[in-house]
């Protein structure tokens, strides 16, 4: 993040206001006096309200392109838009969700969520209210005051969710938020996410490395290659808005996007 | 979850399941102590025995009450300057990287100078009050807070920064709620080690030049040859940190119950 990466935006006018857009993003940096390519010729763009799932080898960049979109990583080459305004710095319209919860240990889940609202200072009947709405639709009735240490890793990562989402941010970057659960928790976490983007609208970029999550969440699903990260295929999932998760699973189309992610993923490990 | 042991019966047989062991280790030195001197094995002008030392103890408890809240006052004092110079210190190392660097230096070379060597020359300058030994406590106390507190400040996770950054949280308040909070455990533990530190601190400018406090007891029972009151003295100076030490202790737990129930828990597993 620091002064080696220089921007270079292309100035022009916004075409169609899309939520997020990526054109012929690059990123390089350097490491150990060698210029390392993170990124190359990436593009990408995102309707709003839409999920797109980002999948592809691990160290590929997937969790750079959420850095470029949040605005906390600047680009080498090519420019980032946030409905139609390049990104210039660290966003403040959007919410954030990564693999550890990084929640605060002396404070109770209740107040983990409602941190955002004290850091951008919105008033505190409003963000309590909002709080309270996500605790009831993510599940964590009955567990507002407990620490994070009490809870179990499904349990901290709603509230990281909540956290996310207590802005109501147009945009949310997830990066491998499921990662770290077992998979049982990570089918039930899919199952409500599926229903929290359904009902709050939110468009969502979510990094994974589960192919299944990437089909079964996603509207397409952006499938990358190997170090340096390019675009490989943007695959559009072909199921219904509303997805019953042992419905889908059994579904030709289903079965067809996850097939040709794998063939992909192999292809690009196999070059590697 | 955590259990928590039901009502005060419970939790005073927690405290006695956990104190036993120093207790019964602290029993039998005194126990040694007394069988050594009793049986004559050293003759008592160079080892009092136990009795010897707690009669001079309550014989002469006013004496040694007055000497006993000077060295207090002193190591108390140097301790809490110590604690704010070194947490402002740190603050300013972790926010800029040329502070640091300048700093770091100097501060290492501070601290493997020997306390005791500059001590006269403390004397030298500030005379023979209470600054002297104030200003010896404080430097050897220091250290280890502003290592710790610098550990702590740079123990939190970066995510959590970026996190914060993206809520838009100015550095105030990213420092406020998050940074100094996440770094107290850190500053705990070099807390502890600074407030023990502290009293040897007192004790040594006292040694250099005073005419009270329990280095001044000591130097003195010395010269007489008073060894049931050097000893008394030496009880006293160690309990004066004992007690500073579950002082520091007692307000860890308060400030962190967060911090202490996790670790208990992490005990009660690994057991």
């Amino acid at each position: 993040m620091k002064g080696n990466l220089e921007a270079e935006r292309t100035p022009g006018a916004a075409t169609a206001v899309a939520a997020v857009e990526l054109d012929a993003v690059a990123v390089r940096f350097r490491a150990k006096k060698k210029e390392v390519t993170a990124l190359r010729d990436v593009s990408l763009s995102v309707a709003p309200g839409e999920f797109v799932s980002i999948v592809g080898p691990s160290g590929c960049g997937k969790s750079t392109l959420l850095k470029l979109v949040s605005g906390l990583l600047r680009p080498s080459a090519g420019s980032v838009r946030l409905f139609g305004e390049a990104v210039g710095g660290t966003r403040h319209d959007i919410g954030y969700v990564f693999q550890r919860a990084a929640l605060l240990e002396w404070r109770s889940a209740r107040r983990n969520i409602l941190l955002q609202a004290e850091m951008r200072g919105m008033p505190a009947a409003e963000a309590g209210r909002r709080a309270d709405e996500l605790i009831e639709m993510t599940g964590l009735t009955g567990f507002e005051d407990a620490l994070p240490h009490e809870l179990s890793g499904g349990m901290q990562q709603r509230v990281a969710l909540c956290r996310a989402l207590l802005h109501r941010p147009p945009v949310l970057l997830m990066d491998e938020p499921f990662g770290a659960l077992d998979a049982l928790t990570r089918e039930q976490m899919n199952v409500e996410l599926h229903r929290i983007w359904r009902e709050t609208g939110t468009t969502v970029l979510l990094v994974t490395h589960s192919i299944a999550e990437s089909v079964y969440l996603a509207n397409r699903v952006l499938v990358m290659t190997a170090r340096p990260g390019t675009v490989a295929e943007i695959i559009d999932v072909d199921l219904p808005g509303s997805r019953d998760y042992a419905e889908t699973m059994s579904q030709p189309s289903f079965a067809e996007a996850t097939g040709r992610i794998r063939d992909l993923l192999g292809a690009a490990t196999a070059t590697d | 979850m955590s259990m928590n042991p039901g009502g005060s019966e419970g939790r005073l047989l927690a405290v006695l399941e956990r104190s036993w062991r120093p207790v019964a280790l602290l029993v039998a030195c005194f126990a040694v102590w007394w069988a050594i001197t009793s049986t004559q094995l050293v003759p008592p002008y160079l080892v009092p025995s136990p009795g010897t030392t707690l009669g001079v103890m309550t014989e002469k408890s006013s004496y040694l009450w007055q000497h006993t809240w000077v060295t207090t006052y002193e190591t108390v004092l140097g301790f809490v300057i110590a604690v704010v110079i070194g947490v402002l210190a740190a603050v300013v190392m972790v926010y800029s990287t040329t502070v640091e660097k300048t700093l770091y230096p100097v501060l290492l070379f501070a601290q493997v100078i020997p306390k005791i060597a500059i001590a006269p020359l403390f004397v030298v300058w500030l005379g023979f009050g209470l600054t002297p030994k104030v200003v010896v406590a404080v430097l050897i106390a220091f250290f280890p807070v502003v290592i710790s507190m610098v550990t702590g400040l740079k123990s939190v996770d970066p995510e959590m920064l970026q996190l914060a950054a993206t809520m838009g949280a100015s550095p105030l308040k990213t420092f406020a709620k998050i940074r100094f909070p996440a770094s107290l455990p850190h500053l705990f533990s070099g807390l502890k080690v600074a407030v023990t530190l502290a009293v040897t601190g007192a004790v040594v400018g006292e040694f250099v030049g005073a005419n009270e406090g329990l280095g001044f007891v000591i130097l003195q029972a010395n010269g007489n040859l008073d060894t049931p009151m050097l000893f008394a003295g030496l009880l006293v100076m160690s309990l004066i940190g004992v007690v500073l030490f579950v002082l520091v202790e007692i307000a860890e737990q308060l400030m962190l119950p967060w911090h202490a129930s996790r670790r208990g828990e992490a005990a009660t597993t690994t057991l």
